[in-house]
């Protein structure tokens, strides 16, 4: 049924994905395949499973049942550290930065332990992760004195410290001024230019479109739209459960 | 490639590790000039500030709160008593009996660890209870009534009491140094991660059970230290005394009002507990009761404890900071 043609092998696949939550299931046999070097976005109204999603693939939650395939291999039952160290980052919806450590100190253990840096070749990876974040200038405060914008540039800062082939954005770009969009859209569009292949959940779709080859519409924990970005709007069925009439 | 610089050091860090070797220096000498009561006062004081210091290892650096470390601190006198009955020289039992507390925390951590908060730390005090029944089983302790580590009494009182404080500096400065080390290390790192956000820290590539299981066993090591240490000043044995949950009051109390979270805190809550323990060490369970509200006294007014308050008003820090950029934006430069 598509028209995309096959991925030889993907980079991160997930494959009949279930996710349930005691009797609540949250995921429906859901499948992703993201090829590598390849950008996806993620859309969907609120509670539609998508941050679920990423904690499958990253390892914080386990399935239900289905498979978590990465570079070829089967990390179904792996736990989140060592996807992160085989190459899987991710950042939170909700920062998670660590409070009692100062910003630079928390990419440096991102570099140490994710990416298995030592010395200042760690020191110069979480240094260029906060100067790509444009965190240089906070290095040294404490994590727990930024506000929400820096903390989730910190977010992304641990996560690219990390040294990442897949990166899973989760509304990195929620409410940052237009300016400030702006900057962090030249940045992913710089990441995916390095070659870093980014899912990237937003639901700031104009942000998205600057930077994705392909968009998935989730919905009530299932796909049920994914393609080229303006066929996946123009769905009938993803305007029904996504924009919900307002557009 | 850009380089950056970084500073792990401050002057002032450096010049307290200088001043704190000099004072180690003085006190490995102090046996020659002090008296035996001072000499004594002082071991006691090594192992508060070693039970202090490995509390805060564990609760302010890896966020382990355990209420059981009196387990290890009962195991290791046990262990000794057990390999003195079996021959061994006593001081060197003392160390191997320690080791092998070390060794017992290795099983304990690997279930223990998988609780989280309040269930770990109410874990902890149920083991530390199963492991005194356990121990009084054995008819060597005979019980409540206790028993003695009379090969010490070969020893002559005063080459005795100052083999047991050179020990208690002895291990006081390994462990010190030890901590400083880990802390400074990458383990360090991870373990602070853990205890601000173990998700998040598992999510950067951290392998969290190894890394508590790592603090683990060291702060058990290290209780454990101080228990035969306190067993050699003591002399006797007991288990309701040496698994006592005392130990967890005192070491609540020191690092809680000292300062969790800092390097220097749980010292100078140590030599506060040691003071108020000269005074008011007699009144038994009143005492023990107000320990216990000063703590968490602090624990909801002031939870910097004293020296964490301190650093925050005045920005001075001697032995607990981190990793600093230097010139975050200036020293870039081209290699
Ligand atoms: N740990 C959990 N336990 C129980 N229910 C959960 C848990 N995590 C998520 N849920 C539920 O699963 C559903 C999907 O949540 P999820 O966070 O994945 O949605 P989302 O698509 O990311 O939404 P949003 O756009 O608001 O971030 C929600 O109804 C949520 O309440
Ligand atoms: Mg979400």
């Amino acid at each position: 049924m598509s028209e995309e043609p096959a991925m030889v092998q993907p980079m991160l696949e997930g494959r009949g994905i279930d996710k349930s939550f005691g009797a609540f299931k949250v995921l429906k046999a859901v499948d992703l395949a993201v090829a590598s070097g390849e950008a996806v976005g993620i859309v969907g109204p609120n509670g539609a499973g998508k941050t679920t999603l990423f904690g499958v693939l990253a390892g914080a939650l386990l399935p239900t049942a289905g498979t978590v395939r990465f570079a070829g291999a089967d990390l179904t039952g792996t736990g989140a550290a060592a996807r992160c160290r085989s190459g899987i980052a991710r950042t939170h919806q909700v920062p998670r930065p660590f409070l009692g450590m100062s910003v630079f100190e928390n990419a440096l253990t991102a570099a140490q332990f994710g990416a298995g840096l030592s010395g200042s070749a760690a020191e110069d990876c979480a240094a260029e992760a906060l100067e790509r974040t444009a965190l240089l200038n906070h290095a040294n405060r404490p994590a727990a004195a930024l506000g929400l914008l820096d903390r989730k540039r910190l977010e992304l800062a641990r996560a690219l410290a990390t040294r990442p082939r897949v990166i899973l954005l989760d509304e990195i770009g929620g409410g940052l001024t237009e300016a400030e969009l702006g900057l962090l859209i030249t940045l992913i569009g710089q990441l995916k230019a390095d070659g870093l292949t980014i899912v990237w959940i937003e639901h700031i779709l104009h942000a998205l479109l600057k930077v994705i080859d392909r968009l998935v519409c989730m919905s009530a924990g299932a796909v049920i739209a994914e393609g080229g970005p303006d066929a996946v709007m123009a769905d009938p069925e993803v305007r029904r459960a996504y924009l919900g009439g307002s557009l | 490639m850009t380089t950056y610089a970084v500073e792990r050091w401050t002057r002032s860090g450096r010049v307290t590790v200088g001043a704190a070797a000099g004072v180690l220096l003085v006190l490995a000498l102090l046996p020659t000039l002090a008296t035996g009561l001072v000499i004594d006062k002082l071991t006691t004081l090594f192992i508060y500030i070693l039970l202090a210091v490995m509390w805060n290892l564990l609760a302010g650096y890896a966020g382990l709160v355990s209420v059981g470390q009196q387990a290890f601190f009962g195991v290791g006198g046990y262990l000794a008593l057990r390999l003195v009955d079996a021959g061994m020289t006593p001081y060197l039992a003392l160390i191997v009996g320690a080791v092998g507390a070390g060794l017992v925390a290795i099983p304990i951590s690997t279930f223990a660890l998988r609780l989280k908060g309040g269930e770990f730390a109410i874990a902890m005090w149920v083991i530390a209870e199963v492991l005194r029944i356990v121990v009084m089983f054995d008819p060597l302790v005979q019980g409540e009534t206790g028993t003695s580590l009379l090969a010490l009494n070969a020893f002559d009182p005063d080459l005795r009491r100052n083999l047991t404080y050179w020990l208690g500096l002895g291990a006081l400065a390994l462990m010190l140094s030890a901590t400083m080390w880990l802390l400074r290390s990458r383990i360090g790192a991870a373990a602070q991660a853990i205890r601000d956000d173990e998700e998040a820290a598992a999510s950067i590539g951290i392998d969290v059970m190894r890394v508590k299981q790592i603090i683990f066993v060291l702060a058990a090591f290290g209780c454990a230290l101080a228990g035969t240490i306190w067993l050699a000043s003591a002399i006797t044995f007991l288990p309701r005394t040496n698994f006592g949950v005392q130990w967890t009051v005192f070491m609540l109390f020191m690092v809680l009002v000292g300062g969790l979270k800092t390097f220097e805190g749980p010292i100078i809550g140590a030599i506060i507990f040691f003071l108020l323990q000269e005074v008011f060490g007699d009144l038994g369970v009143w005492y023990l009761t107000g320990l216990g509200v000063i703590a968490v006294g602090f624990a909801l007014y002031l939870p910097d404890g004293l020296w964490g308050t301190w650093r925050q008003r005045t920005g001075i820090d001697l032995l607990s900071g981190g990793v600093m950029l230097k010139n975050p934006v200036t020293v870039k430069r081209a290699t």
